[in-house]
């Protein structure tokens, strides 16, 4: 067994790379929004809404974390033309992340709104606060500094799960890497490549988002 | 479409399909399985070259450290196909259910080590101490001390993340190994909807492993409110 | 020659010095108290002595051996003669009260596991807690954990005994009991170095008492001296101060 390594043949596909990083970028950033903005609502009418609403949520939460986001992929990129309804892979992916996000943010979200303290709410109102005010100067404050750490943790492990978009033909980063592979058949030159990224992209992402938490909410996060 | 579809359920349930999905649900439940036992030994290992206070060796140390903060920060289809199409370059003639198990085991590991980590260091200084003036060696300490004070801390969360990486080991059909989803791509070939399997398959998941994170969340409420390994006595 | 001679002996927290210059030789067979304020060294004097805590400066001695701290084998052997009872006890969490005082005779010291467990039990009898042997740590009381301390410090059998707060969580009813364990093993020629806040039991057990304050000795002297007639204005302060605290209690 003779195998030369040659990350030389990879080089020119670095900025082909670096732009599927974007894809990859707008992909996790806008399906945690979305799971955001779900999260939110579900956490909400978990802890608020009527008995209804909160098995509704609790059922959301233990089926979309208790099976695979591929085979959720699956069911919408596939499965669901087989009802007319069809979707261009990277839409398929978006809706797939985004609903699988939110039912692992509700969980997170809905511990964190469990924290705020009475004593707040109380101070709140005699504050004579409106309920938007309350929510918008002291519970979304409070909510963002107790669960950014388990926010920037879930953004990561986003991230690094949009690379099963490549799976259904989105040429983000990982599915650049397939096209790269089989071209220059330079495997382990490519796919080490591409890790490499991964981990320097995260890594990136992990400081700007401690950064950014230290700053907006006086929350800490480990960065390592 | 509905009713179509309906039609087909009888079709997909035959004896032979059952054993299909039965076998690829065993294969999904040992890929996580091996990961986590591999990642424990490993993990185990990894956690203590890197929280080792010998100086000498400070390269195993920074290689540990390297490890478990890299791998935990590459998506594991990437790592899978790593392996896979490496052992295709370098000749090496692994079956795709090999490469998954290895690529498990060194993910896990990455962050089973984290788990360990987090385990042993919450064993108080002063127990290790205690044992230190009474001349027991670093590896007794660890054997009779330290390891047994913290397996109830780190056995509920590494049972919690065997749950979660279930999950995760649907990526290995991308290597061709015959577990859920790639029995759910097999019986879609076969001219079963797509909407019907991915459905059955997605319920299966769920089926395996609702019940198992009630486990762990059980376990986790049980060993953290008995610290010691042996049923309490009553006095 | 004395069994332990400390001398020039000087330990720090980080930048901090918390022994600043401790010389205290015992004789075999000796009793020293060390008394003094909370904050001046003595639980520290103990974790140098035992190798917990590296000194920076001085040495200690056991038996006419300078303990060197940087060589194993050398600690090893000044670790096997000595045995400490900690003020926070430290028996093992997962170990019940007979594997605490027998794992270290039958493990490490590789004694026979009979005539250990024997040992044991009769030494728990003696601290009064022959019907606990089967409980672990977190089911007994603060007194009860110090006892079991003792037991297993006892079944080492060592030349010298380090003993930190030793009667502080013991009922009034146990200090009696202990302290004629220790009484005994005094009669027994085991050297005793023991840092308490029980000024009767100081005054009754020792035969030198060693005021520590800023991490240095004051004064060393007889119960007598130390307790009647105290050399300096700040052993006085403190010695009234705790005898006026005890008797109000
Ligand atoms: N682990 C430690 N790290 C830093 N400082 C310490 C530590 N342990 C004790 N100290 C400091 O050393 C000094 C002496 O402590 P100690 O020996 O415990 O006193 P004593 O037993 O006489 O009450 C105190 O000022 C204490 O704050
Ligand atoms: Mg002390």
């Amino acid at each position: 067994m003779h195998y030369v390594l040659h990350y030389g043949q990879i080089t020119p596909y670095i900025p082909y790379l670096l732009g599927g990083v974007l894809i990859s970028l707008a992909l996790s950033i806008l399906s945690f929004a979305g799971g955001m903005v779900l999260g939110l609502v579900f956490a909400i009418l978990r802890n608020e809404g009527g008995a209804a609403a909160s098995r509704f949520v609790r059922g959301y939460v233990a089926f979309f974390t208790n099976t695979p986001q591929l085979v959720q992929i699956y069911v919408i990129y596939f499965g669901l033309p087989d009802f007319g309804i069809l979707f261009t892979p990277f839409m398929a992916v978006l809706i797939g992340m985004t609903l699988n996000a939110a039912g692992y943010l509700t969980e997170i979200l809905r511990a964190g709104l469990a924290s705020v303290h009475a004593q707040e709410l109380d101070a709140a109102e005699t504050l004579n606060m409106s309920r938007l005010q309350t929510l918008r100067h002291v519970i979304l404050p409070h909510l963002f500094r107790v669960t950014m750490p388990a926010l920037t943790n879930q953004y990561i492990l986003m991230m690094l799960g949009t690379s099963m978009a490549a799976i259904f033909g989105v040429e983000e980063l990982t599915g650049r890497a397939f096209n790269i592979n089989s071209t220059t058949f330079r495997s382990i030159e490519v796919f080490t490549t591409v890790a490499a990224i991964y981990v320097v992209v995260t890594f990136l992402a992990t400081i700007l988002l401690a950064l950014f938490s230290r700053w907006a909410f006086r929350a800490r996060v480990p960065v390592i | 479409m509905l009713a179509f579809i309906a039609a087909e359920i009888p079709r997909l349930f035959t004896i032979y399909n059952v054993i299909l999905l039965a076998k690829a649900a065993v294969t999904t439940l040992s890929l996580s399985a091996v990961g986590c036992v591999v990642g424990l030994l490993c993990g185990t290992l990894l956690t203590l070259a890197r929280m080792s206070r010998r100086r000498s060796l400070w390269p195993l140390k920074a290689l540990a450290f390297l490890y478990i903060e890299i791998m935990r920060r590459i998506p594991f289809l990437v790592t899978l196909m790593t392996f896979y199409f490496g052992a295709q370059v370098l000749g090496f003639n692994f079956s795709p259910l090999e490469i998954a198990f290895v690529s498990t085991s060194v993910i896990s590991t990455a962050f089973v080590a984290e788990i360990v980590r987090t385990g042993l260091q919450a064993v108080k200084a002063s127990q290790i101490e205690a044992a230190e003036v009474m001349n027991f060696s670093v590896w007794q300490s660890f054997w009779l001390v330290r390891l047994p004070q913290a397996w109830p801390i780190i056995l509920p969360p590494v049972f919690g993340y065997f749950v979660l990486f279930i999950k995760d080991t649907a990526l290995a059909s991308q290597a061709g190994v015959l577990e859920l989803t790639q029995a759910a791509k097999i019986l879609n070939t076969k001219g079963f909807s797509a909407s019907l399997v991915y459905a059955t398959v997605l319920l299966l998941y769920f089926v395996i492993s609702y019940p198992l994170a009630r486990l762990g969340g059980h376990l986790e409420k049980r060993l953290g409110t008995a610290r010691h390994s042996r049923s309490r006595r009553t006095v | 020659m004395a069994q332990l001679d400390i001398r020039g002996l000087v330990a720090r927290y980080n930048d901090t010095t918390v022994l600043d210059g401790i010389d205290l030789a015992i004789d075999r067979g000796e009793i020293v108290s060390l008394i003094g304020p909370s904050g001046s060294g003595k639980s520290t004097l103990l974790r140098v002595i035992s190798g917990l805590l590296r000194p920076v400066k001085g040495t200690v001695s056991l038996a006419g051996e300078t303990i060197d701290y940087g060589d194993r084998r050398s600690l090893r052997r000044a670790r096997n003669r000595l045995a400490i009872v900690f003020q926070q006890y430290n028996l093992f969490g997962n170990m019940n009260v007979l594997r605490n005082v027998m794992v270290t005779p039958v493990t490490i010291k590789k004694r026979d596991r009979r005539e250990v467990e024997a040992e044991a039990r009769t030494l728990l009898e003696k601290v009064g807690l022959g019907d606990k042997l089967n409980a672990y740590p977190d089911e007994l009381s603060g007194g009860q954990q110090q006892r079991v301390a003792i037991a297993r410090a006892l079944c080492l059998k060592p030349e010298i005994l380090l003993l930190d707060e030793v009667t502080s969580a013991l009922d009034p009813e146990r200090v009696g009991e202990v302290l004629d364990t220790i009484k005994l093993l005094a009669a027994e020629h085991m050297t005793l170095l023991i840092v308490s806040h029980e000024m009767a039991f100081v005054r009754d057990v020792s035969h030198r008492v060693a005021f520590m304050a800023e991490g240095t000795i004051q004064e060393l002297g007889t119960p007598e001296q130390i307790f009647d007639a105290p050399r300096i204005a700040r052993t006085r302060t403190f010695v009234s101060r705790i005898l006026g605290h005890r008797t109000a209690a």
